[in-house]
Order: C-alpha cells, then sequence, then structure tokens
C-alpha cells in the first residue's frame, strides 16, 4: 500500500483539478454557458459576462453562487440573466451583504432579525432615500477616517448602483417586452423620423408618431445614462474597434442610421427567450450572436472562452487544497512512512506548483501582463515563488522539510489570494503611472521573489521550532541541515529584496525624479532588506548561533508581512473598516503567532523534546 | 588610556555596532513610516532622516529621544569605513562583500548629498502657454516689482522664511524698507462684507481694508498646500506708506507708487527662473473606456533655447522626463483637459544611487554565487 501512495496521492489530486474542467457550474445549459462567454466591455477591458458576474457577486455578496428564495442554486450566469433579463426575480434574491448593526436598523431590522445580514433589492429598495441621504453625509469623510457605519453606507450605496447599472444594461426599468418595443419601432421607423423632421421644420406632420419618436429617444438617453456595461460592439467597419457602446446609446442612433441596432436587437431577443422559459430559442439566438462575435473579433472572443473556463476551474483553489495535502503528508513523513510519505508530498507540491504556474501563465495572457500588478498576484506569485524556492531545497535534502513549507506557504497565499479577490475583477487595468511593462516585469517580480524567499526563511525557522519542541524528529542532522537551508535562503533573499528595492528606486527616478521618497511602501520594501542584512551580519558575528538564527528568521516573517500588508493600512487605526478591519485582525494575530513562536524558540533546551537528553 | 582607545576601536570595527546599528535604523524608519499618517512625507523626512535626533515635544520642551537618520547614517558609515580598513585582507573570497560595502557607502553618501542639494518644482502649463520659470510646491516668496520702466520688470523677491521671522529688510533697489509686521503660515481670506463680525484689520492700503484675515492650521498632507497670509508695512524716508496684505490667495497684484516709481506687489509660490523657456503645445489624456481609470497622460512641449530659434519638439509622458540643463521634467499630474503640471527637479547627483546600486547588486550576485558554489560542494550527498 505505501509503495503505491505516491502515485495515488497524485492522481487523485490531479484528477480533481481537471474535472474543474469538465463541470460545469451549477449544472447550467450549454446556452447559459455560451451566454457567460459572450465578451462585453466592463472596467476598461473586454471581458466574458461571466467575469462581470463573478466579480460584481464577490463583491456584493462575498462568494459566487445565489440561492432564490424558492431554494434553487443559481450559477452566477443564470444569476447575471435574471439581472438582466427578469429584474423582478432578480430583485428576491438575496445577495447584499449588510454586516452593520446600525445600517441593518436603518433598513428596518428589529431587534430579533438584525442576525440575517443578507438582504435582497427589493426589501433594501423601500429605505434607498435613507441610504442615499446618508451616503451624501459619508462620503465626503476621507476613507481611512470614516466610522464603520459610514464605510457600510457607502459600500452598501456603491453596491446598489453597480446592481442598478447591470439591471438597466438591457433594458429601461419595468419594461416587460422590450423586444417587441423594439421590433415596433423598427417597423415604423421611417414614418417616425419623417414626422419628426416635418415637426421640426414646421411642416403638417403625425403628431402622434411624432411623439412616439421622440419618447423612444428620450427613454434610450435615459437608459444610456443608466449604465456603465459597455456591451454592444462598434459597427462592422467602424473606425476604432475599442469604441464599444452601451445599449442605450447604441439605440440613440437608430434615428440616424435608419436601423435598430442588430447587437441590441439579439439581447433583446435573448431576454425575451428568457423571461418566457423558452430554451431552445435563447440557445439559437446566443449562439446565433456569439458566431457574429466570433467572426469579428476572433481574438477577443477566444480569450473570453479561456477566461470563462479559468473561472469555473478555479485552479488557484484547488491549488489551496493539494498543498494543503502535501504538508499533511511531509508532516507524517516525520513520523510514518518516511519514504512513501515524503515522495507524495513531493509530489503534490509539484503539481500544485504545475497548476499555479498554468494559472499565472493564464492570467498573463489573458492581461498581456508581467506576473504581478496587483496585490492579488502579488499574493499568487509569492506562493510561486516560494514554492519553487522549497522543490529546489527538497531535490537537494531530501527530508521533506521544503515540501512541508511548501505545502504551508502554498496554502497560506492561496488562502490570502482567495480574500483578496473579493475586492472586484482581479485582472483589472493599471494606472498609467503603473503602466509600464519594463519595471513592473522587472522591479515588482524581483520585489516580490524577495518578500517570497524572506518568508520561507521563516517557515523554515518555524518547522524547525515546532519539530524542536513538540517531536523527537529534530536530530542533529536535520536541525543542521535546516540551519543551512535558513542561511542560504536569506542570502538569496538579501539579494532579491535588495535589487528589487533598488530598481524600485530606479523606476521612481525615471517616473518622478526622486531615487528614494520615504514612502510607507518603499520603507516596508527597506526594512526588509536591512533585516536580512542584520541577520547575515549577526551570524557572521557570532551574535547569534543556531536557535538566535531561527528566532531572527522567523521574526521575518513579521516584518515581511508588515511590508506587504501593513503598509496599505496605516492610518486606520480605531476607525478602520470592511476588508481592512478583517485583514488588519488577521494581521495582527499572524504577528502574535510569531511572537509565541520566537518565545517557544527560547525555551530552555532541555524543554525541548528533540534535545532532551533523558 | 590605550585601553580605553583599543576598546573604543574594537567596538567600532565590530559587526555588533553593525548590527545594533541596524536594529535602530529597522525602529527609526518603522517609527517614521507610522508617524507620517500625522506629518506628511516631508515633514517625516526633516524630523526622522534628515535629523540627527528625533524630538518629541514634552510639555514646552523639544526633547532628542531617538537617534535621527544623520546619527545612524553617520555611524555606519563610520563602523563600514573602519571595519573594512582594520580587516582589510586580499583575496578574491571576499571580491563581492567588498564591491556591496563600496556600494553602500556611496549610497549612504549620495543619499546625504540628494537631501542637501536636491531641489523639487512644479511647472504649470496650460496648452499654448509659454513660462520660462517653475514654481516651489511648498515656498513662497513676496515679489516686489518695479515696473516704471515699460521694457523691463525689476524684481526683488523676498522669501517667505524673512517674513515669518520678522526681519526688517532695506535693499538698495527699493526706496522703502519692507516692515513684516504679522504672518500666517495658513490662512484663509475673505471679503470683509461676507465677514462682519471680523476684527479690524490693521492693513490700511491696496486689497487691505476689504478683507478678512483667518489664521488656519498648518497642514502637512501631501495633497494640500499651506496658503499664508502677511502684513507688511513699506517705510519710506519721509515715513511709513502704509501696512498691506499679502497672499497667493489674493490672485492678483497690488499696485502703488513710491519715490515717482510704480511698483507692483504680490506673495506668490517662489519661482525659480531658467534661461530659456517651456512650452505647452498639446496635452493629451486618456482613460480606460467606461471608467475614471487613467491610462496614459503626456505633454507634447516646445523648448526654445536662450540663444533663439526655432526650439526643439519633446513628447514627455510616464517614465519618460525630459532632462535638460541640469533639470529634470516629469509628467506629475494634470489638471482638466488642457492643462498640464510638470514636475521639475534638479539633482546634481542623479547618477550616484545607480552607480552604487550597480556595484552593490553586483558585489551580493558574485558573493551568492561564491556560497551557493561551497554550498553545493558541502552539501551531503
Amino acid at each position: 500500500m505505501t509503495r503505491s501512495m505516491p502515485l495515488l496521492a497524485v492522481a487523485v489530486a490531479a484528477a480533481c483539478v481537471l474535472l474543474g474542467f469538465f463541470t460545469r457550474p451549477g449544472g447550467q445549459t450549454d446556452a447559459v454557458t455560451a451566454f457567460g462567454r459572450l465578451p462585453v466591455l466592463a472596467e476598461g477591458r473586454i471581458k466574458p459576462l461571466d467575469s462581470v458576474a463573478r466579480s460584481t457577486l464577490l463583491v456584493i455578496q462575498g462568494y459566487q453562487d445565489v440561492t432564490t428564495p424558492g431554494g434553487t442554486e443559481l450559477s452566477p450566469d443564470e444569476w447575471l440573466l435574471d439581472v438582466f433579463f427578469s429584474p423582478e426575480k432578480a430583485d428576491t434574491y438575496r445577495v447584499f451583504e449588510v454586516d452593520n448593526q446600525d445600517l441593518l436598523s436603518l433598513l428596518g431590522r428589529n431587534e430579533a432579525d438584525l442576525s440575517i445580514q443578507r438582504m435582497s433589492f427589493g426589501e433594501i429598495a423601500p429605505h434607498i432615500a435613507d441610504i442615499e441621504a446618508q451616503e451624501k453625509l459619508a462620503e465626503p469623510v476621507d476613507a481611512q477616517s470614516r466610522t464603520r457605519f459610514q464605510s457600510s453606507v457607502v459600500q452598501l450605496y456603491g453596491n446598489l448602483v453597480h446592481y442598478l447599472r447591470l439591471r438597466r444594461a438591457f433594458a429601461p426599468d419595468g419594461t416587460a417586452d422590450f423586444l417587441t418595443e423594439l421590433l415596433n419601432l423598427q417597423g415604423g421607423l421611417a414614418d417616425g423620423v419623417a414626422a419628426v423632421r416635418a415637426k421640426e421644420a414646421g411642416k403638417p406632420h403625425d403628431e402622434a408618431r411624432a411623439a412616439a419618436m421622440i419618447t423612444e429617444g428620450q427613454r434610450f438617453m435615459e437608459m444610456g445614462e443608466a449604465t456603465d456595461l459597455l456591451a454592444i460592439p462598434p459597427d462592422e467597419g467602424a473606425g476604432d474597434p475599442g469604441a464599444w457602446n452601451n445599449a442605450g446609446h447604441a439605440l440613440l442612433e437608430t434615428f440616424g442610421q435608419g436601423y435598430v441596432n442588430p447587437s441590441v436587437l439579439a439581447y433583446a431577443g435573448m431576454g425575451y427567450a428568457w423571461r418566457q422559459n423558452e430554451p431552445e430559442s435563447f440557445g439559437h439566438i446566443v449562439q446565433m450572436y456569439g458566431n457574429s462575435l466570433a467572426a469579428r473579433y476572433g481574438a477577443q472572443v477566444r480569450k473570453a472562452r479561456v477566461e470563462t473556463i479559468f473561472n469555473a476551474a478555479a485552479p488557484f483553489y484547488a491549488g489551496m487544497w493539494i498543498f494543503l495535502a502535501a504538508f499533511f503528508f511531509a508532516a507524517v513523513s516525520w513520523i510514518r512512512w518516511p519514504e512513501a510519505a515524503r515522495l507524495s508530498a513531493w509530489g503534490l507540491v509539484a503539481l500544485g506548483w504545475a497548476v499555479l504556474t498554468a494559472g499565472i501563465a493564464t492570467r498573463m495572457w489573458l492581461e498581456g501582463r508581467p506576473p504581478v500588478t496587483n496585490l492579488y498576484s502579488s499574493a499568487l506569485f509569492i506562493g510561486w515563488g516560494s514554492v519553487a524556492l522549497c522543490l529546489v531545497l527538497e531535490s537537494a535534502f531530501k527530508n521533506a522539510i521544503g515540501t512541508a513549507a511548501a505545502g504551508m506557504i502554498g496554502f497560506a497565499t492561496l488562502l490570502i489570494a482567495h480574500h483578496l479577490a473579493l475586492a472586484g475583477d482581479t485582472l483589472e487595468m493599471m494606472r498609467a503611472v503603473l503602466d509600464s511593462n519594463f519595471w513592473l516585469g522587472t522591479h515588482v517580480v524581483v520585489v516580490t521573489t524577495g518578500y517570497a524567499s524572506t518568508f520561507l526563511a521563516g517557515m523554515l525557522a518555524v518547522i524547525y521550532v515546532l519539530r524542536g519542541v513538540f517531536t523527537r524528529t529534530l536530530d542533529k542532522a536535520t536541525a543542521d541541515s535546516l540551519a543551512r537551508m535558513v542561511y542560504g535562503i536569506v542570502c538569496f533573499a538579501t539579494l532579491f529584496s535588495f535589487v528589487g528595492t533598488t530598481l524600485g528606486g530606479i523606476w521612481a527616478d525615471q517616473s518622478w525624479g526622486r531615487f528614494w521618497g520615504w514612502d510607507p511602501k518603499e520603507n516596508g520594501a527597506l526594512i526588509i532588506v536591512i533585516w536580512n542584512a542584520l541577520i547575515l551580519h549577526a551570524r557572521w558575528g557570532g551574535l547569534v548561533r543556531q536557535r538566535g538564527l531561527m528566532c531572527l528568521a522567523i521574526f521575518g516573517n513579521i516584518v515581511t508581512s508588515w511590508s506587504w500588508f501593513g503598509t496599505n493600512m496605516l492610518g486606520i487605526g480605531l476607525h478602520s473598516y470592511g476588508f481592512t478591519e478583517a485583514a488588519f485582525w488577521w494581521l495582527s494575530a499572524f504577528i502574535a503567532l510569531q511572537l509565541a513562536l520566537i518565545a517557544l524558540a527560547n525555551l530552555p533546551l532541555e524543554k525541548w523534546r528533540s534535545f532532551r537528553t533523558a | 588610556m590605550t585601553e580605553i582607545l583599543r576598546q573604543a576601536r574594537s567596538i567600532l570595527v565590530s559587526l555588533r555596532l553593525t548590527v545594533v546599528l541596524l536594529a535602530v535604523s529597522i525602529v527609526l524608519i518603522f517609527w517614521a513610516t507610522l508617524d507620517q499618517v500625522h506629518l506628511g512625507v516631508w515633514a517625516v523626512q526633516q524630523k526622522f532622516f534628515h535629523s540627527f535626533f528625533v524630538f518629541v515635544r514634552l510639555g514646552d520642551l523639544q526633547v532628542p529621544v531617538y537617534p535621527g537618520g544623520y546619527l545612524i547614517g553617520g555611524l555606519l558609515l563610520a563602523n563600514l569605513v573602519c571595519a573594512h580598513a582594520y580587516r582589510f585582507k586580499a583575496g578574491w573570497r571576499k571580491t563581492g562583500i567588498w564591491m556591496a560595502h563600496i556600494g553602500l557607502i556611496m549610497l549612504l553618501v549620495g543619499e546625504i548629498v540628494s537631501g542637501l542639494v536636491q531641489e523639487d518644482y512644479q511647472m504649470r502649463l496650460d496648452e499654448g502657454e509659454t513660462k520660462n520659470y517653475s514654481e516651489s510646491v511648498r515656498l513662497n516668496e513676496l515679489a516686489i516689482v518695479d515696473e516704471t520702466d515699460p521694457r523691463f520688470d525689476d524684481v526683488v523677491a523676498i522669501p517667505e522664511s524673512i517674513l515669518a521671522d520678522g526681519t526688517v529688510l532695506q535693499v538698495p533697489r527699493l526706496p522703502f524698507r519692507v516692515v513684516p509686521r504679522e504672518y500666517y503660515p495658513n490662512s484663509t481670506l475673505q471679503m470683509r462684507s461676507q465677514a462682519p463680525g471680523a476684527p479690524p484689520s490693521i492693513a490700511n492700503q491696496g486689497l487691505g481694508p476689504q478683507i478678512a484675515v483667518t489664521p488656519a492650521e498648518v497642514t502637512y498632507r501631501q495633497d494640500e498646500r499651506n496658503t499664508p497670509a502677511a502684513f507688511v508695512e513699506l517705510v519710506g524716508p519721509d515715513g511709513s506708506l502704509g501696512v498691506w496684505v499679502v497672499s497667493p490667495l489674493l490672485g492678483m497684484p497690488q499696485r502703488f507708487q513710491c519715490a515717482g516709481r510704480s511698483f507692483r506687489m504680490a506673495m506668490r509660490a517662489q519661482r525659480h527662473y531658467v534661461p530659456y523657456s517651456v512650452t505647452l503645445e498639446k496635452f493629451s489624456h486618456d482613460i480606460y473606456p467606461g471608467t475614471d481609470i487613467p491610462k496614459n497622460f503626456s505633454s507634447r512641449v516646445r523648448l526654445n533655447p536662450p540663444e533663439g530659434g526655432p526650439g526643439r519638439e519633446i513628447l514627455i509622458y510616464m517614465n519618460n522626463p525630459l532632462r535638460y540643463a541640469g533639470l529634470t521634467y516629469y509628467q506629475a499630474s494634470y489638471d482638466g483637459e488642457h492643462t498640464t503640471i510638470l514636475q521639475v527637479v534638479r539633482n546634481p547627483s542623479w547618477l550616484v544611487p545607480y552607480i552604487a546600486c550597480g556595484a552593490i547588486a553586483l558585489g551580493l550576485v558574485i558573493q551568492f554565487l561564491i556560497h551557493l558554489a561551497g554550498f553545493a560542494r558541502r552539501r551531503p550527498s
């Protein structure tokens, strides 16, 4: 049994990953999946509707699936279809997370049901005027000095606006049958336009027709103002292929060009079929529209397709559990089945790293950017870099320490990334000041590798302390090899964090005319460099030995986590909020844990199970 | 005596001192980073890094509580130089360490130098506008311009600090003394008609009587600017000409006559003139469609050289500055669709960090490779 353990473990994990590519979320139909793949332009980039649905749900409720009041599970795509085309249904789904008690009572909740923190748009709607008034009061306050109530109000208001913009993307509010309206418009368009022209010229005209035309135009105008989803591609042969439009503005051109925009008609058709629950004609329209797009936007449609598959497969989520399993096997190998469990751990780490590599590579291809562009991708990359170093260590030392560290760091960084994704689209556009693939590719990658290796040194030291204090498995050879690993990784970390920080200085000098500005993020990176240098000098000077080195390396975890996250939380103090507050709590807990580990490392040696001579 | 000297030397060259100083510097940087929330980055630099001690206010006293950047940096420098001089041994195994530390010395010295000599200005240009000066972001000056001769202006610029100190100023080019009477480092101005309750002003000339000045708290925020106000009395040979109020908020100069000459006076951002001029031909600015995230911004400028002629056209954009005559022009910001804001920096030592960091990085790589080779050899099979 033990001999086949590695193969079995890796095969099971690989099967779980592959399954992600073939199962459809929530068992939705092919037509709905195809709908999710339709590309639109939102938040500055062309992406599939599936990504719009998922990132919206993450932002407003914190996870991706929706349960209807009737208990049916909806996939993100099905939810988005309801928002677009059956808003009266979507308004009953409890997708808005309201986590502030004061805000809940503003929304009419009484003491008894304050614990239910999810509300539907329909439940919130009667209080929108109150929310708007409170938001107007809170909005001018600096984001960092808002109270919890203020930031909750601002956040909820933003989420409501976001939701309404989607709800009004393809039809004006309260329209039951937009398709028929558009078809009628199409039919009477020539006469109507003629009537309006005659009216403007002061000639005799059909007043009813002209008035209908003008009303229609006003409706489209309002529609155009009410949404920011640019779902309608520019006309064939138009000058600028990036000039996507929203449905309202595209419809306004009907009167000038003499026909209703076919893409808007297609969406109205999908809406009609979806409302009437005619899956066949729905699928048919989606397919026709998708084919017409594919002919003109081959590259974008391909990317949107890959992104949809990527969304559903969730490789980073799968990777997270693979790394956890790897850690488990590595720890087991120190107690039983040394060879089989060690190899299983190694195989799992290698698989996890391959999944991570593929995921990061896909993101890079989708974005056309180097790997690290925001906090989310820095978490992925720190995981990737540390795990790569661990694989090197493990192939050199073969004592499951590298794989254990890989499991821990891989799991932790992917867990962090998972929570960072709640902030919205993780493939966001780069602000002008950061728009430089050269510097993103050099400075950011190198400095992130520096972070990754400093964490790795700390994790190895944690393994040293835990194994030494709580188990008898830390023999002299293992202890010495751990010390050598930590020392080597600290050297590596010094090099990378220094070079990375320096490259950042050069970038700053190129773009702002100062090499160094004592900005919090710069200071954070500098502190990591100095801390690594301190470890090396303390060791060279004989000021610390093995255990001292481990303590310093563990403290490196504190230094690095503060630089990575703490510098983003400056100034929150008492008035912290939302995600950052949770992150602040976790950061504090992490720091406390590291301090506890350092205290543990300072127990007298006779208290260490491994070193007890009895 | 020699015993004490020897002890001092062994401390000065010791790695223990290095480690202590590194730890002390980490605490300094950490504290400074936290303090930025209250002080803003510029004041933090003055308080923590460009100082020998960090002072904390206790009651009315400023008490030095912690070594500042200059002290720690200086000690590190001394430690570094002494240790290397004392322990110098030729040999290739230490090449990397040597290079890294020489680079580090350059970096420390270069940072101190650039802290002393670097100057920062901004140039704000509307499309079509030409300027031969840039303006300070923080400092103001009182400009008194003799415009008697229509062919040129004769400018006397008085730095804000002189107004703040209250120093009485007499210069040969002005037929009067300038007597600062009151000075507020930050203030707001109102028309007196809109502030009926305001106390009477000591200003009796120019716009003075119509303006009510309210002192405001000094701001350290990066996105805000202090707007000082001052009351200055001009005293001619035959007695006082009166008291004026001056502030960059007034927006227009105040004119007066004295000894048959005409003057205008205004407090404005301190200017730095250059012998050439810069014209903004076109400012472009894109956002990502459907968002308000800036995608890029760039300024097409014409550089008009001092010797005349057509000049040359340059595109300044993010990460692509213009370097000319010792100054560097960066695309910093913009205001509306047709106004660019360029950051103008004079830093003669800008190349030092490049060389220093190159040396350190190379040194570290060499040392890392030496270690790696040794590590690979010693590794148990």
